[in-house]
This record gives structure tokens, sequence and C-alpha cells, in this order.
């Protein structure tokens, strides 16, 4: 993320061709560079060209980050996807104006490096926002003094459109998780007049970040969304769907507990508590750590971490179809065909499922301690 | 195998093994497409980043496909490899960043893929720039008298 460097700042008016040019890439550099791009943002490789000469003519958007109510893992995340020559050429050629843990500059500085984006790029740049914003008490969260609520909406105020990234930001996240202490709430319950895409994901994996990004630099346009807003792209296919653990799932093939010896043969975690039947998210194509491998692979149940209220569906290693009624909102986003077991709990009525989320809301430490099982 | 990253293969299975058995329809897809290119020419391309492999599977992948006689490196914005497989006409092209990790692996069913040819653009300059370069070495007038004189 070298785009904050003064030194790498380009002229405004550089495309992306005309840059790779001047970094002496050849064409087949940017053959290379396209295939991978295309990749990057799961299009398919026909698109290639398309994205070649997209790119050629890519122009340099102003982005402004704003982190509220986070713990930091989503820019983390961003920033360990992997450090590549692609990657930093794509930042190198956005200009990343405001993002208050990667900036050098701080405090009257930094704020009005924001200020100047702004005005500058009035109706033209590009808000991304991670964390959840308070509505409880303005002082729970505060830049420079302000206040959560009003910098989003006096930043909001001027994007072209807004990226939210994470579930803090796209759906409340922890923050929002019962009881919901500060009053936490996402970006799109407060902004309702720019379009917003969310980029859920607890953190989201780094190159659907990237991605992400990279649509928006190469098309000028945000990508095409789900019902709740995150791109069809990385979010439209099911972890079930795609699980590599599905064919002992359809044999009624289960680990039963972590050490067992269907854990060892790598059978289904659906009795472990796994979520990936209700969970939309690209970790079992993409990866993470650099295509290593993913939760599953790892021989842990999917949490559901790119769905609405994940903290609140019950326990990680709950099984789905068990019914508590906690997984009532994300059965509301959407399930999974095959789990039909999931579907019994949504006959649940509404007064049970409140009862259950009330009677979770006291946690002690001794139901911390029972952790799964609680 | 040694073009498999080694992260990737650490867990091995067999092509039977009870996982999601994407080796054979993979194997079966590019099959279609080899036959495709033989009699229309028609080219294809695999995104290996889009498919849900089990673990040892792309590893698989590649060993049954084999290595063939041509093997490339091509050096820029860190390493790309591409080498035909044992099946002729079946490519296999790595993408590594400057710091050899994987980028991308594509599976490219044509009879050269285009990142190996000569690019048409470059072919231009590279033809100026000869011209350019003999024309800085032509020796003037005055020269080529004074090396006459000293024979
Ligand atoms: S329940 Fe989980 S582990 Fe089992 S097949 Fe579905 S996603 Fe994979």
């Amino acid at each position: 993320m070298t785009a904050i460097k003064a030194e790498s700042r380009r002229p405004a008016d550089e495309t992306l061709g005309e840059a790779l040019r001047s970094h002496g890439i050849s064409r087949r550099g940017f053959l290379k560079f396209c295939a991978t791009t295309a990749s990057l943002m799961a299009l398919p490789p026909a698109m290639i060209p398309v994205v070649a000469s997209a790119l050629e003519k890519a122009r340099r958007p102003s982005v402004i980050w704003l982190s509220f109510q986070e713990c930091t893992g989503c820019t983390e995340s961003l920033t360990r996807s992997h450090a590549t020559t692609i990657e930093s050429l794509i930042f190198d050629h956005i200009s990343l104006d405001y993002h208050h843990t990667l900036q050098a500059a701080s405090g009257t500085a930094a704020e009005a490096a924001r200020e100047a984006a702004m005005r500058d790029n009035h109706g033209q740049y590009l808000l991304i926002v991670d964390g959840s914003i308070p509505l409880g008490n303005p002082g729970y969260s505060t830049i420079a003094g302000v206040s959560n609520l009003d910098m989003l909406r006096e930043t909001a105020e001027g994007a072209a459109g807004i990226i939210a990234i994470g579930t803090c930001a796209a759906y409340g996240g922890l923050p929002h998780a019962a009881p919901n202490p500060t009053g936490a709430v996402s970006v799109s319950e407060i902004i309702t007049d720019k379009p917003i895409v969310n980029v859920p994901g607890c953190p989201p994996i780094p190159v659907v970040i990237t991605g992400v990004l990279t649509h928006f630099l190469t098309f000028g346009t945000l990508p095409e969304l789900d019902s709740i807003g995150r791109p069809m792209a990385f979010y439209g296919q099911n972890i079930h769907d795609r699980c590599y653990r599905r064919s002992f799932y359809d044999r009624g093939l289960f680990a039963e507990t972590f050490d067992d010896e269907g854990a060892r043969k790598g059978w289904c975690l659906y009795k472990l508590g796994c979520k990936g039947p209700v969970t939309y998210n690209a970790c079992a194509t993409t990866k993470w750590n650099n295509g290593t491998s993913f939760p599953i692979e790892s021989g842990h149940p999917c949490l559901g971490c790119s769905e609405p209220d994940f903290w609140d569906m019950g326990g990680f290693y709950r099984t789905l179809s068990m019914p508590t009624g906690h997984f009532s909102t994300a059965l509301g986003y959407g399930v999974a065909i095959g789990a039909a077991a999931g579907l019994a709990s949504a006959l649940l009525g509404r007064s049970e499922r409140d009862k259950a989320r009330s009677a979770h809301e006291k946690v002690s430490v001794d139901d911390l301690d029972k952790g799964g099982s609680s | 195998m040694n073009f498999t990253d080694a992260t990737r293969s650490r867990v091995e299975i067999s092509a039977e093994a009870d996982l999601t058995h994407n080796v054979r329809p993979l194997l079966h897809e590019i099959r279609h497409a080899l036959q495709q290119l033989s009699q229309t020419g028609e080219t294809h391309v695999i995104d290996l980043r889009r498919i849900p492999m089990a673990p040892g599977e792309e590893a698989r992948i590649l060993e049954l496909l084999g290595e063939g006689e041509i093997k490339a490196t091509l050096t820029v914005l860190g390493r790309s490899t591409i080498i035909e497989t044992a099946y002729a006409g079946v490519w296999i092209i790595t993408h590594y960043n400057e710091s050899d990790e994987i980028l991308g692996r594509f599976i490219e069913i044509t009879d050269a893929p285009a990142i190996l040819k000569s690019q048409k653009e470059e072919i231009a300059l590279a033809a100026a720039q000869l011209f350019k370069m003999l024309s800085a070495d032509q020796p003037t007038k005055e020269e080529t008298r004074n090396d006459s004189d000293q024979s």
C-alpha cells in the first residue's frame, strides 16, 4: 500500500497503461497483469481482453478510507494480500488520500488531507469504511474529536460510492452482537442515498478486497451485487455447494468430534457446527494465505463470518439444525437448498426466537468457559 | 513435478481418493477443449483459482498432465513459467510475484499461449530501434575516407 507515499504520486490524468509503460513494463508484462487481474476480480478468462482494454485507459481515483469501531483486522488482511508487484501497481494507481492507520500524517495534517481530497474530488472519490458506527453515545468512538456518525455523513456526502469492508461496516459485525452495548449499526443503516458495496468477512479475504477495488479502478463502476449488497463475483456461491467435503455430507459421513475417525478422514464438519450451508463467500475457491487452504480444509467448521449477525447464530459449534433460533437472521438472508435439516428451524416462532435471543444476552465467565456447548 | 507449489502438494491424494473428484472432470474438460482446438482451432483457458480444489488435487492434475518438450520462463513482474504438458496443445501457465508466490495458474488449450509469442506492438518497436542503432553506427563519409587513406 505505497500509494500514501508522496513520491509515488503520479499525474492524475495518467492512465494505468501509461503508468505501466513508464514503469518499463513490457506488453507481455501487461498481459500477465491483465490475466492475474481478471482472475483477481473473479472474471472468466474470456474477459481478459476486455480487462486489458479497460485497464489501458483506467484513470487514478481518489480513495478515502475511514475506520470506525473495528479491530484493524480488515486493514491487516488487506496489507497481507500477497505483497506483489502487481497489486502494488494497482495500489500505486489509486490515490489513497486518507487512511489513519497507514498514513504518515497525523492530527490536523491528516484531517486536512481528508478535507482536501473531499473538496478536490467532490462527487468522484471512493469512500471505504471499515468498522461499525455507534449510535448509542457519540463518545464511544471518535476521530480527531469528530463522532463516527458525523464523519461518515460528512465524507459520504461527496462520494461516488461507498465500499463497506468487513462484517462490522457491512452489517454491524461483532460490535452489533447481542446485547449491542454501543448501539452499533452498519454503513447502509445510515447512508441511504449512495451506492454501497458490502464486502463482509471477519476479515474479508484479501484478494476479495483488492478484487472489488480493482473492479472500480478498471471499469469505473461498482460490481453486480446480491440482495444484501455483496458482489456476486465473490459472494454468489455458497460455501457448502463449493466445499470439497460435500460428498461426505451427501453420504451422511460426519466428524462428531475434532479427533475422531471422521475428523481424521476429512469428513463433513456439519455436526461440529459448520455454517457453510448458510454462508456465501469465496473461501472454498480463493482460499486464504495465498491460496494455501481455508478453515474447513484445516479441519475447523465455517463460522459464517460473511453473514449478518454471525456472532448470534447460537454458538460456533452448535449444529445448524439445532433449534436455538439464533440464526433467524441468517435464514432470512438465504439458506442453502441442500441444508434440509436447517430448514426445520425456520419454523420456529418469532416469540421463541426472541426468548432465546434475550436469554443469551447475559454472558458470564462460566458461559464463556463452556465454549461451544453453550 | 518441479513446477508444483510446495504448499499445495504437501497432502498427497490419489486420483481415486474419495474427495471432490475434481481431477477426472477437469481432465475431461481439457479433452473436450483439445478436440475443439483440433477441429475448429478454438482455444480455451481454465483458471485454476476458480475451482474448489481439495488438498492435493491440483498437484495430482499437474502430475497426470506431465511435462512435454517446452519449458519457458518469463521474467517480468516476477517470474512466470509456461510449460507444455505431455499432451500437445495443453499448456500450464503459472504467474509468480517477486517473492515467488503463486499469483495465478491457468491451463491453456492452444497451439501457443499468447504470452509466449513476440508481441505485435513490440515487434514494430524493435524494428525501429534496430534501425536507429544501425543509423547511429553508420560511419560518416569523412571517417570512410580517412580509413581508406590509412590502408
Ligand atoms: S457442512 Fe460444512 S464441511 Fe460439510 S460439506 Fe457443508 S460446508 Fe463443507
